[in-house]
């Protein structure tokens, strides 16, 4: 942290503005000083679920203290047992599975809904715009009961459907909410060209208005994607059997054996579980911050 | 084209026509496939959730309506009294801290740092893995014999002893509303400083010259212009605190002796694992009037946030 705050006179005087005010050794007190230990904090425990998941169970007991912060003989035996000997493997095709179908499910949805509401304009419109923000606001731990039953009723009790179904009251909302915002920065004027060009309002939709979003799309769509692949409480109640859960509850339902905690092997099924998420995310940054400040500023 | 339409125009105007070229049919053609889900898996339960908590249903058995039974029932229990207390504690004490801790971090991130579009990116790290998986490694963190922190606090002598952080009530509660606060921070911290990137620096340097100092620029240029943010921002966070779920039944289970359990883990803890499906769903409707308060108040926030910025009046 120091070494790069020695360099910054040179770059401070190009960025200009008011930065020629602060002196380094202030900076350094009152800026990256309180930001180093934020940031330690925040990633610790990613640190420890990983250095916890590549150590065998006799060097767990073998190192308490500052030696435990490292890995003396690493192994890849925890993940070995967890892909052969448990049901993560279904465990994290039933996630893919149901996070991707819900996925693109709400994406269609929210597509046309959000295109309705911004661009057709229909009689109270913007009533439902407003409905939808506030469906965004209700959360699964109020509807998982009825849900529950009603998932019972309909036969899909314990099956991947459920969770297919379920998810998208949860992102849709978010979703329509989204490209509602996107929708509303393209011109009208390449709509009104459409129309006299005698564009139908579905082709305007499919060759004017997605491609121009394609930004939002994307950023609707990682959002949407983190959020059923997290998603537990519907998972954890809609599902019973041991080969039909997801990640998250199979890691907390089915990897904790309460006689020996078998820590490697838990962080090992978290590390995993967390693996796509934050490959995606890496890849995707910008729109996932873009939607998640975007939600929030509309 | 000139000729597809006159030849179009000669044709009388069918019933379907009128309906391609009518807003409000076309509206109502794109809303349903959305309205459809939002309709049967969203408002449906939320009003069947009342009814169920005006029952007796228990898992397997087609229960009666039996008024407000459940709500004078949960009225006497001390247990249910006891989780609204908690999903308080939990809530306030959570909000304030993430509040502080997130404005601070976005404060510090909108300095001039090198590598800001890294740190911006591992900073929310916490908020994009799924909340599951990092409680499993607090809870990890807060073993009673192997924790972490224990071990390193004993080597650097301040400690003798482990501490039995998820054993005692009181360390309890502090431990799940520390993992929540760690959690919440960099949702706080990011929206908030897309906030602060909005704020024109010609403010600051216009202050500066008139001699403002650091902390009154802050007062009076920085917290007003982001105050409609930060109640939207702190109504989410709020809102999602209140309805927590999954840290505390990774960590606790409501435990011990229920001085962790929230309303959603204690109506969870009934109806699921309990069976008594009409009293868990009494306990999730009585969340309902909380959440009504704050969407009120978010929606307050966002008027707010019109006029304070010249309004956008749309």
């Amino acid at each position: 942290m120091t070494d790069v705050a020695v360099k910054k006179p040179a770059v401070a005087a190009s960025e200009g503005g008011m930065t020629y005010l602060e002196s380094i050794p202030r900076k350094v007190v009152v800026v990256y000083i309180p930001l180093a230990i934020f940031v330690f904090v925040l990633l610790f425990p990613f640190y420890w679920m990983g250095i916890t998941s590549v150590k065998t169970t006799e060097e767990l007991h073998a190192h308490r203290g500052l030696a435990a912060l490292w890995v003396y003989e690493p192994t890849l035996e925890n993940y070995y047992h967890l892909l052969t000997e448990t049901e993560y493997p279904s465990w994290l095709w039933n996630t893919m599975f149901v996070t991707v179908t819900s996925t693109f499910l709400s994406i269609f949805c929210a597509v046309c809904a959000a295109y309705a509401i911004e661009r057709l304009r229909y009689k109270g419109s913007r009533m439902v715009g407003m409905l939808i923000f506030l469906a965004y606001l209700v959360p699964p731990s109020i509807l998982f009961i009825p849900l529950a039953i009603m998932v019972f009723e309909l036969g899909i009790f314990d099956s991947n459907w459920a969770l297919v179904l379920t998810y998208p009251t949860i992102l849709i909302p978010f979703c329509t909410w989204l490209l509602m915002g996107y929708f509303r920065s393209i011109p009208y004027e390449l709509e009104e060209c459409a129309l006299i060009d005698g564009a139908t309002r579905l082709q305007i939709l499919v060759k004017i208005i997605l491609p121009l979003s394609v930004p939002g799309l994307i950023s609707a769509g990682i959002f949407a994607f983190t959020l059923s692949w997290n998603e537990f409480i519907y998972a954890l109640t809609f599902i019973s059997s041991a080969e039909n859960k997801t990640v998250p509850v199979g890691a907390v339902t089915e990897l904790i054996t309460f006689d020996v905690y078998n820590w490697g092997g838990l962080m090992a099924g978290a590390m995993l579980g967390s693996l796509p998420v934050a490959i995606l995310y890496s890849f995707f940054v910008e729109h996932y911050v873009s939607s998640m400040t975007g939600a929030v500023k509309e | 084209m000139a000729i597809a339409s006159q030849t179009r125009d000669a044709e009388p105007i069918g019933l379907l026509d009128r309906l391609r070229n009518n807003r409000n049919a076309l509206g109502l053609v794109f809303m349903l496939p959305a309205a459809l889900f939002l309709l049967v898996f969203l408002t449906y339960p939320l009003f069947f959730g009342v009814w169920i908590g005006l029952t007796d249903v228990k898992v397997g058995r087609p229960g009666e309506f039996i008024g407000l039974e459940n709500y004078y029932w949960l009225f006497e229990d001390h247990v249910f009294w006891l989780s609204v207390f908690n999903t308080f504690l939990y809530t306030v004490v959570a909000s304030i801290i993430k509040f502080g801790l997130g404005l601070w971090l976005a404060l510090l991130l909108n300095h001039y740092i090198p590598f800001k579009a890294f740190i911006r990116a591992i900073v929310l790290m916490p908020f994009i893995v799924p909340t599951v998986l990092s409680a499993l490694a607090f809870w990890w963190i807060y073993d009673s014999q192997d924790s972490v922190i224990s071990w390193i606090l004993i080597e650097a002598g301040l400690l003798t002893e482990t501490i039995d952080f998820l054993g005692d009530p009181n360390n309890a509660r502090a431990s799940v509303i520390a993992a929540n606060i760690w959690r919440g921070i960099p949702f706080v911290a990011i929206t908030l400083l897309a906030g602060l990137q909005t704020i024109s620096p010609s403010l600051y340097e216009a202050a500066t010259i008139d001699g403002a100092s650091e902390w009154q620029r802050f007062r009076h240029i920085t917290f007003p212009l982001l105050t409609p943010i930060i109640a939207v921002v702190m109504t989410f966070s709020v809102l999602f605190t209140f309805t927590d779920f999954q840290l505390i039944w990774v960590m606790t289970r409501g435990g011990p002796i229920n001085a962790t359990h929230l309303m959603a883990t204690l109506s969870y803890q009934r109806a699921i694992v309990g069976g008594a499906l009409g009293e868990g769903a009494a306990i999730a409707t009585a969340m309902i009037p909380f959440l009504l308060a704050a969407i009120l108040f978010s929606y307050f926030g966002l008027q707010r946030r019109k006029w304070q910025q010249g309004g956008r009046d749309d």
